[in-house]
């Protein structure tokens, strides 16, 4: 079967599987919660890789964790989206100058989607998952 | 026969629909009990179909064949005890099999479960299966025990071939019990109702699966389609537990209160029975879900023995002494 027909039916039931070092977990809770509840949109978060169609990468990564992040990759049933979640996994955000904080996550992981925000807004992060999702309809 | 055959297939799709429609369902109530939206009821469905098409991976040190066998096992045994229970009407093959053949194809898939979580060679499937082991050792008790005391009871009545479901689904059990027997059989069945989330790995007994703790036991290993299989033998389980409440404590029809006859009444008594479903797996799954968060390890067989096994003996022991009186 196609890739794309594939996609098609994944982005109707994202399982993601959360890898974070930084603050960006504790601000995700609240779009796993009740208020703003992403099971609505088939969205659930699994607790291994092996179920994981969408790897989320929240925050920094050091030079140690990313080696992690990509055990977790490699380890995910393709296809799976990898997203990085907050300004730090763009451009390192406020650890712009630390000596071990990963710059760009796409220079180690293979990333789809980034969400911008310092962390990123609940919101944001709906509009990612619809991005996507108009990228495969594409 | 080809008929039976043909229906047997029949019943057998019609499960796996069904539950992976009372999946969906289930998880909508369980949402509004959390003040949440919920997904749609056609989610279970999206969940199968794009597990189908994910890649399977097998890892390197697991038995290959036990690991891709399980799986399927799983799936055919649920199966295999649908066309013996009463779903609506009487059982498919209801001469060749009875509540004992139900009772242990009933312990098959978490055997399945067990074996593919220690063939998948990941430590984490090993503690999962020995937790599932454990489990076991606790529900399996009451279980029996609900079965044993409605048998005893229809035997004491003087109905013979008592383990047939077909005969105890004709003889509702409540007509045949004096006041202390009708009280003995309400705790039976609180005790039944306990132990349909444990057989079905659901809070507060999933500590098999144990997301948190040891990230998804059992299951740990497995993708695409073997963890589709596994779903989908997790959503006719539901189905083939209920149905086994039911056909023991639940087993009216609703044709002759309206005087139906015929197809009619075939067709009322069948939405009776997904009505009676419905309810059981409101109670059994969602609510005390929703109400309970998961209890230890250390904590499982101890709660099962202490109350459901309790509660179930003192129930047997009033219907004893219902019978002589």
């Amino acid at each position: 079967m196609k890739e794309a027909k594939k996609m098609k039916r994944l982005v109707k039931s994202i399982w993601i599987f959360n890898w974070f070092n930084s603050c960006g977990f504790t601000e995700i809770l609240p779009v796993i919660g009740s208020r703003w509840d992403m099971e609505r949109f088939g969205i659930i978060p699994v607790a291994s890789p092996r179920h994981a169609d969408c790897l989320i990468i929240g925050g920094y990564q050091t030079e140690k964790s990313i080696k992690r992040a990509q055990r977790i990759y490699r380890q995910m049933p393709k296809p799976a989206i990898v997203i990085g979640l907050g300004s730090c996994s763009m451009s390192g955000g406020m650890y712009w100058d630390s000596y071990n904080t990963i710059k760009r996550l796409s220079d180690y992981i293979p990333v789809d989607l980034y969400i911008p925000g310092c962390p990123p807004r609940p919101e944001a992060i709906f509009r990612g998952i619809m991005k996507i999702t108009e990228m495969v309809k594409k | 026969m080809m008929f039976k055959v043909l229906l047997v297939v029949v019943i057998s799709l019609f499960a796996i629909v069904m539950g992976l429609l009372y999946k969906g369902i289930d998880r909508i109530f369980t949402a509004r009990m959390q003040s949440r939206v919920g997904p749609p009821v056609i989610q279970p469905f999206r969940d199968v179909r794009k597990l189908l098409v994910k890649e399977s991976i097998v890892p390197e040190n697991a038995v290959k064949w036990l690991f891709n066998l399980m799986p399927v096992l799983a799936l055919i045994s649920v199966i295999m005890i649908l066309p013996y229970v009463p779903m609506g009407m009487a059982p498919l093959l209801e001469t060749h099999g009875d509540l004992i053949l139900v009772l242990y194809l009933l312990i098959f898939p978490s055997l399945a479960l067990m074996i593919g979580g220690f063939a998948s060679s990941s430590p984490y499937a090993a503690v999962g299966g020995q937790r599932e082991m454990v489990k076991m050792m606790g529900y399996e008790f009451p279980l029996v025990m609900a079965a044993i005391s409605v048998a005893w009871l229809l035997r004491s009545s003087g109905i013979s071939n008592v383990f047939s479901l077909a005969v105890i689904s004709g003889n509702p059990v409540w007509a045949l019990a004096g006041p202390i027997g009708c009280a003995g059989l309400i705790m039976i069945f609180l005790s039944m109702l306990s132990v349909i989330p444990g057989e079905l790995g659901r809070a507060p007994f999933d500590v098999s699966e144990a997301d948190s703790e040891i990230a998804g036991g059992i299951l740990l290993e497995y993708s695409g389609r073997n963890l589709a299989l596994f779903y989908l033998a997790d959503a006719v389980k539901t189905i083939a537990v209920a149905s086994v409440v039911i056909a023991l404590f639940l087993p009216y029809g609703i044709s002759g209160f309206f005087g139906l006859s015929g197809m009619a009444a075939l067709a009322a008594d069948f939405i009776f029975y997904l009505a009676k479903l419905l309810c059981i797996v409101f109670i059994g799954l969602s609510f005390i879900g929703v109400v309970s968060g998961r209890l230890r390890i250390s904590q499982v067989v101890p709660v099962y023995w202490k109350y459901p096994v309790m509660v179930s003996l003192t129930g047997l022991l009033l219907i004893a002494v219902d019978t002589v009186l």
